[in-house]
């Protein structure tokens, strides 16, 4: 594929923690730890800048989520935002689902352009009028004002969760969503906030007992009836809601057998899944570990089709990376629009794409003083021993606190975002 | 914030590790849970894979022999001491009808803090419950220092912590019964707290009636 050439990028106060488009690409939403949302906006392209691809600038801000105390518990509810997931659009207004680790709340994001003028007991600036001075009646009309744009929370889903939200998904009915934390996954209807249903329950009877906890959880994007949920054990499992109303037996069971070569005290936790996404097509199933990321056909439980090296170096490291806790972090995934190329992150704010046609791979980086807009971003290379050429970046010389956990494509077009810690970067593939 | 690079107080080999890197593993992955444990409300995924990682550490050690119980090479430490903690890990006998969360608070300090001295028994606390208000102080090093703190504030600081409870433990224990065995879908505390009634299953426990009485004598101030 072409190298993305254009980068605009914005400055926010806390650490990025989620990115998600809408359906069409025209918007593009982030959330961050300070519990806020930021919508983005392609400009319109212009007849007057043909070469100028549209760029996308802030569109909406908002506080969806605010600290809460759990009185009972005697806990303070982070109010970081850890997804976001646009619903479809059905008419002007844009709607979309943010979670933070125990409530989900449904804001609506509408355009004001116009208002109403003339009121008879008002005036212009809202003081109420002596009903003395009125000697004629005027029908109000509507006249344009400047653009606002305002969100507004429709929907607060809570107190279903014990454990920490780790995903929510919008099922392709548009009716219904789930939410998964560690042990639960619920299903939601829309109109209903003050129930919901329980499909999977991981929870033991002895806690002590526990040995496996959700990372994960989302809907197929066709088929209403099936999602899929992984593991801390590095297992995905396909449910079909139709089968029982507690999906507690799964329908399939994706588990790859162990490489017993590659067997050590680690091998559980890097093995746990840290994201899971269904291709556009819903045929495969991708999913995203802390040094791979595999690509599963749904007709193959037994071993992925695909696998991906996403930082192999880091192999020999573990003993130090679970001394420093990196172990334990949590990468995204993304399937480009036609389910040809997949993106994750890494570290150093490194990024990289896989061509699952052309097997090609390219490692890029996401940093100011690398890239100015319109440069074309050079591929980086990790030099894993012997000489280091020009260029290349040494294991031991990566930075482990720039890390790139949340990444976005557009759903047709080749333009990406990605969150390098409180920084947005937004590519664009090269024009002609 | 992380320095760049790694720090190499860890071996980089990945061949299997050798007794001496295992102890240090197993050290390391006790003392991040115990950290855990000190957060008001501990990541549970990264508890259960570090939880995970102990056990086969000791599950490895136990295979080759080489985990034996704690023996004199504990120096400074009665072995009263290292009994009580044993027991306390083992039989939740007082431990269970406890409704209030400090009481519950204490059985999860005391069960997590001598999980380097008894093989097998894994701390349920970590993941039990929110362990909230821990934060004020410091955690507790040791049994010693938990006791230590209970007997000089005197017997009622225990009466405090137990004071919720009320009644006699066979009307909680009734409490309790009745809503295990009425709705499942109660509310989450008590859930938590039937699975604390259930004593956990520890392993090589040598009881020692004498010794178990003499803690609850102290705890429960009759």
């Amino acid at each position: 594929m072409n190298y993305p050439d254009e980068i605009t990028y914005g400055n926010k106060a806390d650490i990025i923690s989620t990115v998600e488009f809408n359906h069409t690409g025209e918007l593009l939403a982030t959330g961050d730890k300070g519990g806020r949302v930021v919508i983005f906006q392609r400009e319109q392209e212009s007849k007057n800048q043909v070469h100028r691809r549209g760029e996308y600038n802030v569109y909406s801000t908002f506080q969806s989520h605010e600290p809460e105390f759990d009185y009972l518990k005697s806990l303070e509810i982070e109010e970081k935002i850890n997804k976001i997931r646009w619903l479809p659009q059905q008419n002007a207004a844009y709607f979309l689902l943010s979670t933070n680790d125990k409530t989900v709340k449904l804001w609506k994001v509408s355009e004001r352009d116009k208002r109403p003028e003339g009121y008879n007991l008002k005036d212009e600036e809202g003081r109420l009028r002596d009903p003395a001075t009125i000697t004629t009646l005027r029908v109000p009309v509507l006249r344009p004002m400047d653009l606002m744009v305002e969100a507004t929370p429709r929907r607060v889903f809570a107190n279903a969760h014990t454990y920490h939200i780790n995903s929510i998904s919008v099922n392709s009915d548009y009716e219904t969503y789930m939410s998964a934390d560690d042990l639960r996954i619920n299903l939601w209807n829309f109109e209903i906030t003050n129930q919901s249903f329980n499909i999977v329950d991981i929870k033991p009877a002895n806690m002590e007992e526990l040995t496996e906890v959700i990372t994960a959880a989302e809907f197929h994007p066709h088929h209403c009836n099936t999602f899929v949920y992984s593991s801390s054990k590095g297992t995905i499992r396909l449910c079909d809601m139709r089968a029982s109303a507690l999906c507690d037996r799964h329908t399939k069971f994706f588990e790859e057998p162990e490489d017993p070569s590659n067997r050590s005290f680690f091998s559980e936790i890097i093995s746990s899944i840290s994201d899971v996404k269904f291709s556009h097509s819903g045929r495969c199933i991708m999913t995203r570990d802390y040094l791979t990321v595999k690509v599963w056909d749904l007709n193959m439980e037994n071993r992925p089709v695909e696998t991906y090296q996403v930082h192999d170096y880091l192999r020999s490291k573990l003993c130090s990376l679970y001394e420093n806790d990196c172990i334990f972090d949590k990468f995204e995934c993304v399937w480009n629009g036609s389910d040809s190329v997949i993106m994750t992150g890494s570290y150093n704010n490194f990024f990289r794409m896989f061509d699952r046609n052309t097997k090609r791979d390219v490692t890029l980086e996401a940093s100011r003083e690398n890239s100015k807009p319109r440069a074309i971003l050079k591929p980086r290379k990790v030099c894993v021993g012997g000489k280091r050429r020009k260029d290349e970046i040494s294991v031991d010389s990566l930075d482990f606190s720039k890390k790139i956990l949340h990444t976005a494509w557009h759903p047709s077009e080749n333009i990406i975002a990605v969150a390098a810690t409180n920084n947005l970067y937004i590519f664009q593939d090269k024009v002609n | 914030m992380l320095p760049r690079g790694l720090k190499r107080k860890c071996s980089e080999d990945e061949a299997p590790a050798g007794p001496l890197q295992r102890q240090s593993l197993l050290d390391m992955s006790l003392a991040k849970l115990q950290l855990c444990h000190m957060l008001a409300e501990p990541n549970l995924c990264r508890s259960v894979l570090i939880a995970n990682t102990v056990r086969q550490i000791q599950e490895e050690m136990t295979q080759d022999g080489s985990w034996s119980l704690p023996g004199p090479q504990t120096a400074g430490r009665s072995p009263r001491d290292r009994l009580v903690s044993t027991e306390v890990l083992c039989c939740s006998a007082w431990a269970g009808p406890a409704p209030a969360p400090d009481p519950a608070d204490l059985a999860s300090a005391l069960q997590a803090v001598p999980a380097t001295q008894v093989p097998g028994a894994m701390p349920g606390g970590p993941w039990d419950r929110a362990v909230p208000g821990e934060s004020q102080g410091g955690f507790p090093r040791s049994l010693d220092q938990v006791f230590g703190t209970l007997e000089s504030q005197g017997p009622g600081t225990v009466e405090e912590l137990l004071s919720d409870v009320g009644g006699s433990y066979c009307d909680l224990d009734a409490v309790l019964m009745g809503v295990v065995g009425g709705a499942k879908s109660g509310p989450e505390g008590l859930e938590t707290f039937a699975s604390v009634a259930a004593p956990p299953r520890g392993t090589g426990c040598k009881a020692d009636l004498g010794e178990l009485d003499h803690v609850v004598e102290i705890l429960v101030e009759t």
